[in-house]
């Protein structure tokens, strides 16, 4: 079975975000991680390889830095890596991002191709939808289970009040939460093995993607303003026996905690 | 470069390994007063965490001591001593000697399974009479045939209490001093091996330390690394290695320490400001950060040394000595700035400052250090010079 795992590099969780003029995260190369949700599809991808045999590919659209964590991809046990990377890709939105993945894919070729349910740094959410959308094959989203048998892939969605079964044929998209798996460390065998690896490059001209309907030129989304979240602790104090406890009540509706 | 891409993405996986796997447990451990060596290990083994400058022959990577450095550096920043010093003293104090100058029998025997993690190995050579002292020790090796028989007490002993095996250091002839010791291997499930106790002590709560007790306990000869009576010297070398490892955790986790310390007194207000405000305070943190990373360079070096195949006993002593007598400062401050609540057990620098006092005692006291670097350096007239130790 060919899958292939769609993964991000993201800034660390706990690195310190900026923004370029333009309103886009300035990305570091120093705090580049593989998108902490992607490691699950890596995870999904390495275990359905056991079961079924094949290869995993890990698939990553970003700059030619991004190459060191398609690395660490190899290291956890992906079989190669593809970099899907142009200076025109740059300022991508999901979109654009959903057109250069879906032509890789193509190019590629697939029966699974994993995602993981969003990316760390804009929590869009959006792209594995997308790419469906470009490909004209179906997605299975947010898995917490996924079984393949018989041409088909099936998934468990988690839901409120118990779970929903979807299924597809494949090829077929699949997005995976966080339950589904428990993520591998890479071994010392699997970081010796990656340097021997190969990592694919791919440009637009190579994908044979329109430059103009990606990067800033094609976005159709663009981001305005951002501002931090206010932290600054704020107390209120209710004293004396006089109406307290009302005006506590009064204050707990109002937050919608009673 | 010091260290390549594939260097830095093991620390990246060790990291993630102690956030994931130690940290969760470290209360559970400490309170247990032991770590639990056979589960832990042998996730670590199967990561190929155990054996990382070891043989590929026996289960090891082959790889160079960097990947070490970067090991304790990063079990360094478990939240206690006593776990790390568990898992190194498996990894690089009981076992350096064999894996270098044990037989292929005994690697197969012994290596092998414990770089696969399914045995957990201890070294056995202070006894109550002999510490630092180790030329003194008085367990003896008698030979009967093909067999050792093996007599004597071992105390103080790191995973003792749950060791497969301990390599134990022996006298195997009448010869005084360090001459006509061995070091040999005795499986714990021998006849007449036993636990007498485990020791209730300072700091390092989530380490079991045991006293050995060896009754008529027989093994092969077979079992010797290396020569027979060679075993002072090998472990001397062994010494270096372990002496060195020691360091590295220091000053891993007193940076660590000193970070904690100072997002604490940057949060922490007193008088009507932060408390890093007070010069007094962020002087001596600069200060410490300033001697960390000075016993940082010094381990480097005396790696980059070792790596070559260079004697460092001098700058490893010199290392260790430093590592236990800085943890003791680093500790103590850290722990004078959080005031009251550092002296609370649910702060971590208390059990940091507990767990601190060891390195100046374990693995050679900071005056057999001193010693050592004394006679190194050639200061003393020949027929004065202290033992080496």
């Amino acid at each position: 079975m060919n899958i292939v795992v769609c993964m991000k590099e993201t800034p660390s969780i706990t690195a310190v975000k900026r923004f370029t003029a333009d309103m886009r995260l300035e990305r570091r190369k120093e705090d580049a991680e593989i998108n902490p949700f992607d490691e699950y599809a890596l995870e999904e991808g390495l275990r359905q390889r056991e079961k079924h045999g094949g290869e995993v590919i890990a698939l990553c659209m970003g700059p030619v830095t991004a190459t060191e964590n398609i690395r660490k991809a190899l290291a956890i046990g992906a079989d190669r890596g593809v970099l899907v990377t142009d200076p025109a890709l740059e300022g991508s939105d999901a979109i654009g991002t959903a057109r250069a993945l879906a032509a890789a894919l193509q190019k590629l070729g697939f029966d699974l191709a994993l995602f993981g349910s969003a990316a760390a740094d804009s929590y869009g959410g959006v792209v594995p939808a997308a790419v469906a959308e470009v490909l004209g094959q179906p997605l299975l989203s947010f898995a917490s289970k996924l079984e393949i048998a018989d041409g088909r892939a099936k998934i468990e969605r988690a839901a409120e009040t118990g779970y929903q079964v979807a299924e597809a044929a494949i090829p077929a998209l699949v997005s995976v939460i966080q339950t589904i798996n428990v993520p591998r460390y890479p071994s010392m065998k699997g970081i010796m093995q990656s340097k021997k690896k190969p990592i694919d490059t791919f440009s637009l001209a190579d994908l044979g993607v329109d430059a103009t309907l990606v990067g800033v030129a094609g976005a159709r989304e663009k981001a305005t303003g951002s501002s931090p979240v206010d932290t600054q602790r704020k107390g209120e104090l209710f004293s004396g026996n006089d109406g307290a406890a009302d005006r506590i009540v009064a204050f707990l509706v109002e937050q919608k905690v009673l | 470069m010091r260290f390549s891409p594939e260097h830095e993405m093991f620390r990246q996986s060790i990291r993630k390994f102690v956030e994931r796997e130690l940290n969760p447990h470290v209360d559970e451990w400490e309170e247990a007063g032991a770590w639990p060596g056979h589960a832990v290990l042998k996730q670590m083994g199967a990561l190929g965490f155990l054996g990382l400058t070891y043989p590929e022959e026996y289960g090891g990577q082959g790889l160079d001591f960097w990947y070490t450095v970067i090991f304790c550096e990063e079990l360094a920043k478990t939240n206690c001593a006593g776990a790390p010093m568990g898992i190194t003293v498996h990894t690089d104090m009981c076992t350096p000697a064999l894996a270098q100058h044990g037989s292929h029998e005994l690697k197969r025997q012994f290596l092998e399974p414990s770089l696969r993690g399914e045995y957990v190995g201890c070294i056995a050579v202070t006894e109550p009479d002999a510490g630092s002292d180790v030329a003194s020790i008085r367990t003896r090796a008698r030979p009967d045939g093909d067999d050792w028989v093996i007599t004597g007490r071992k105390l103080f002993i790191t995973n003792g209490a749950q060791a497969d095996w301990a390599c134990v250091l022996a006298r195997t002839s009448d010869e005084p001093g360090a001459h006509g010791m061995s070091l040999i291997i005795v499986p714990t499930t021998s006849p007449g091996f036993s636990v007498s106790r485990t020791l209730r002590k300072l700091g390092n709560h989530s380490s079991d330390t045991a006293e050995l007790i060896f009754d008529n306990v027989r093994v092969p000869k077979a079992n010797t690394i290396g020569e027979e009576g060679m075993g002072f010297i090998l472990q001397m070398r062994q010494f270096q290695r372990e002496r060195l490892v020691g360091a590295i955790l220091s000053y891993s986790s007193m940076e660590k320490v000193v970070r904690e310390t100072i997002a604490y007194t940057q949060q922490r207000r007193a008088f009507g400001a932060a408390l890093i405000e007070q010069q007094a305070i962020h002087f001596r943190l600069a200060e410490l950060l300033t001697e960390i990373e000075a016993l940082r360079a010094l381990c480097y070096d005396a790696t980059e040394r070792f790596v070559a195949g260079e004697d460092i006993t001098r700058l490893a002593s010199m290392a260790k000595l430093k590592g236990g007598r800085l943890s003791r400062e680093v500790t103590d401050s850290c722990l004078q700035y959080y005031g009251g609540m550092g002296y609370m057990e649910e702060t971590p620098i208390a059990r940091a400052y507990r767990d601190a006092r060891l390195l100046s005692i374990g693995g050679g006291a900071d005056e057999v250090m001193l010693g050592i670097i004394a006679r190194q350096e050639g200061m003393l007239p020949q027929k004065t010079r202290p033992r080496q130790g």
